[in-house]
């Protein structure tokens, strides 16, 4: 039976979704609209909202003709490639010790899925704090020798802490997805694969991996998403290395950001804009073909 | 081929103890059927001597060697499980080669041993098929050829069949035993339904709540049963039982004030004690009401089997079911005479369930039985 709730007036369910509307419309549909808008025009130099020039695809090839930009977008892949790797492959591990009921696995299963929850300013910031080189809890590091972890000097050092930091948010929501793929093999697959010889990394390789594939396949795919161009990057950026040193974790999602509200290049930051939201449409596009033609097993 | 060892074997889940204290010992190339209700731990008992499943204290030896601590793949045993456990991504061949891959064999030498388990088990044909695209039957297949290719020195089975429909299921027991007869390995099945525990077993052991209620050949088991329990779980239909008090005189018990006759020597011993006396329905006689001896019994329907009967009677509220055989006809509704052979009856004590018995039951001693095809 079809249980439906039937309104007699027009207006009631248009107030019921109102607040929803409006959100959307507010910060979805009318700021997208603005990129547009920005995107293919040029602010005059002295101001006049309503005259501002149409360049065409003007603001594009400046954007494409900056080393800059270039450099950015191959950072961003650097850091998604790698943050992603990093986190999945420590996820994969814990799920797998989680799994084996290891001694103490509850109370891990419950904490390893705490930082997810927590905000990826926050995070950055304790990072921020932990990673410090002059006074942080790695500053013992340097007493060793000068300037073995300067985030703030060294590029690769600064790209290194926030892989760091979006792992280490990530590894808990890997770890979730794994640990529920990995709790749906049947126990007696192990079993089987044990009787037959293989010791505990064998059956990870010959039969959790394998049947864990469309699991591992949607988190890729997640992962490489959300450091590629998700929320969580900018935050974690902002927060501990902003952007420097030297540009060297100058990330797409960050640069969009301080190029329109620091460098006030509205126009640039627009264009990046749109090129961004083709690319999260392009890698949207890729995750659910995977995600729909996921394999199932059985 | 080895010989298994169990000695005072315990298991216990927290505070809940599963098994207590189970002693036994398999011949090697004994074909040993465990079976006993759900629950009564016999699976725990395979996979602990399989290696899956801890010894919480106790000793099990294969071939004399104390296997306690050793990892399932250093045991030598192979198993097929209930639900075959077959590795889904894999196709047929590369699940019954995967133990010989993980062991290292050459790619070669293990296509040809494929090839020959593939022929014992019947699947040259399919073994490019995955899991999913076979029939329950050929599942089984693959999970014994899996199980076979090793070549081990015990054989698991753990409620094989259980998953099959009826017809499979009598097909497979008799590939089992065939295969049996070819390999000779010490194997251990268990199982919950008494007739495939009554035909493959060389050696029946029945498991009850933890406890080995009695080891011997199915025929022992079947026409000595050493407890009630054993007396209720062997046997379809169940045999019938009634509480009563043997009389003075120990010849005879009264069924509905009735006298039926029991062996003089053991009633006599057992004078005037409250036992439950026991008998098969297909020991049971029908005669027609008002036969001498015979007690007046109700009847309350009757189930055709085809090559037979079964009657259910009532006599005072007691219900007893009498097979009996083509070409007797009792109507539902009708009163006929129920008769209890005195050869046939077994008495067994109120208190602990034991049977009443002039020999000591013989446990753990067995003679197996040549191997028939």
């Amino acid at each position: 039976m079809n249980k439906r709730a039937v309104f007699k007036s027009w207006w009631l369910p248009v107030l019921f979704a109102l607040p929803q509307l409006l959100l959307i419309l507010f910060f979805f549909y009318w700021p997208a609209i603005s990129v547009f808008n920005w995107a293919f025009s040029l602010e005059p130099a002295f101001g006049g909202a309503g005259e501002r020039l149409f360049v065409g695809f003007d603001n594009f090839r400046e954007v494409f003709a900056d080393g800059e930009y270039w450099r950015s977008v191959s950072l961003s892949l650097f850091f998604a490639f790698t943050a992603t790797g990093l986190s999945m492959l420590i996820a994969f591990v814990l799920a797998i010790c989680v799994d084996r009921q290891l001694k103490g696995s509850g109370l891990f299963r419950f904490f390893y899925i705490w930082p997810y929850a927590i905000a990826a300013p926050a995070v950055g910031l304790a990072f921020r704090f932990i990673f410090a080189p002059e006074s942080g809890l790695i500053a013992v590091v340097n007493t060793w020798s000068p300037d073995l972890w300067n985030p703030a000097k060294y590029g690769s050092h600064a790209m290194i802490l926030i892989i760091i930091c979006f792992a280490w948010k990530w590894i808990g929501y890997n770890f979730i997805f794994m640990t529920a793929g990995l709790q749906s093999i049947p126990r007696s697959l192990l079993e089987a694969s044990s009787m037959d010889g293989s010791g505990p990394v064998r059956r990870a390789l010959d039969i959790q991996i394998p049947l864990l594939a469309p699991t591992l396949f949607f988190l890729l795919v997640l992962n490489l998403t959300e450091s590629f161009v998700g929320p969580d990057t900018f935050g974690i950026v902002d927060l501990t290395t902003e952007g420097g040193p030297n540009k060297a974790t100058d990330v797409m999602v960050y640069r969009i950001v301080s190029e329109a509200f620091r460098g006030l290049n509205y126009s640039g930051a627009a264009a990046q804009s749109l090129v961004l939201i083709a690319l999260i449409m392009v890698f949207t596009f890729i995750q659910f073909r995977f995600v729909e033609r996921r394999v199932h097993y059985k | 081929m080895a010989e298994i060892g169990i000695k005072d074997v315990r298991k216990t889940y927290g505070s809940t103890q599963i098994l207590h204290g189970v002693d036994l010992n398999f011949k090697s190339g004994e074909f040993v059927v465990i079976l006993g209700p759900s629950g009564c731990g016999k699976s725990t008992l395979l996979r602990m001597i399989a290696g899956l499943e801890e010894i919480t204290s106790g000793e099990i030896s294969i071939d004399g060697k104390v296997v306690n601590n050793l990892e399932p793949r250093d045991r030598g045993c192979s198993m097929v499980f209930q639900n075959y456990a077959l590795y889904p991504h894999m196709n047929v061949a590369a699940n019954i080669g995967y133990a010989l891959k993980v062991a290292g064999v050459p790619r070669a030498e293990r296509d040809r041993r494929i090839a020959e388990t593939a022929k014992i088990v019947g699947l040259e044909d399919l073994l490019d098929r995955k899991p999913a695209q076979l029939s329950g039957g050929q599942r089984q297949r693959v999970a014994m050829g899996r199980a076979i290719i090793r070549e081990p020195k015990v054989f698991l089975f753990d409620e094989p069949l259980s998953n099959l429909d009826a017809k499979l299921r009598v097909q497979m027991r008799v590939e089992i035993r065939r295969l049996h007869k070819r390999l000779s390995a010490t194997s251990v099945f268990v199982t919950h339904d008494q007739v495939e525990a009554m035909t493959l077993a060389d050696k029946l052991i029945v498991m009850n709540k933890g406890h080995v209620e009695q080891v011997g050949t199915p025929l022992e088991i079947y026409h000595r049963p050493r407890t009630r329990f054993v007396g209720t779980f062997i046997g379809s239909p169940a045999m019938n039982f009634f509480d009563t008090t043997i009389a003075a005189s120990g010849d005879h018990v009264l069924l509905d004030g009735i006298a039926q006759a029991i062996d003089p020597v053991l009633g006599g011993k057992n004078a005037g004690t409250t036992v439950s006396v026991g008998i098969r329905p297909e020991h049971c006689r029908l005669v027609p009401a008002g036969t001498i001896n015979s007690v007046p019994a109700n009847i309350d329907f009757v189930e055709e089997l085809g090559s037979g009967r079964i009657v259910h009677v009532e006599i005072d509220g007691l219900g007893f079911a009498v097979s009996v055989e083509e070409g007797q006809f009792f109507e539902q509704g009708a009163v006929a005479g129920l008769q209890l052979p005195a050869e046939h009856i077994h008495l067994f004590s109120l208190e602990t369930g034991l049977r009443l018995d002039d020999a000591p039951v013989v446990m753990r001693q067995s003679t197996p039985k040549t191997v028939a095809a």
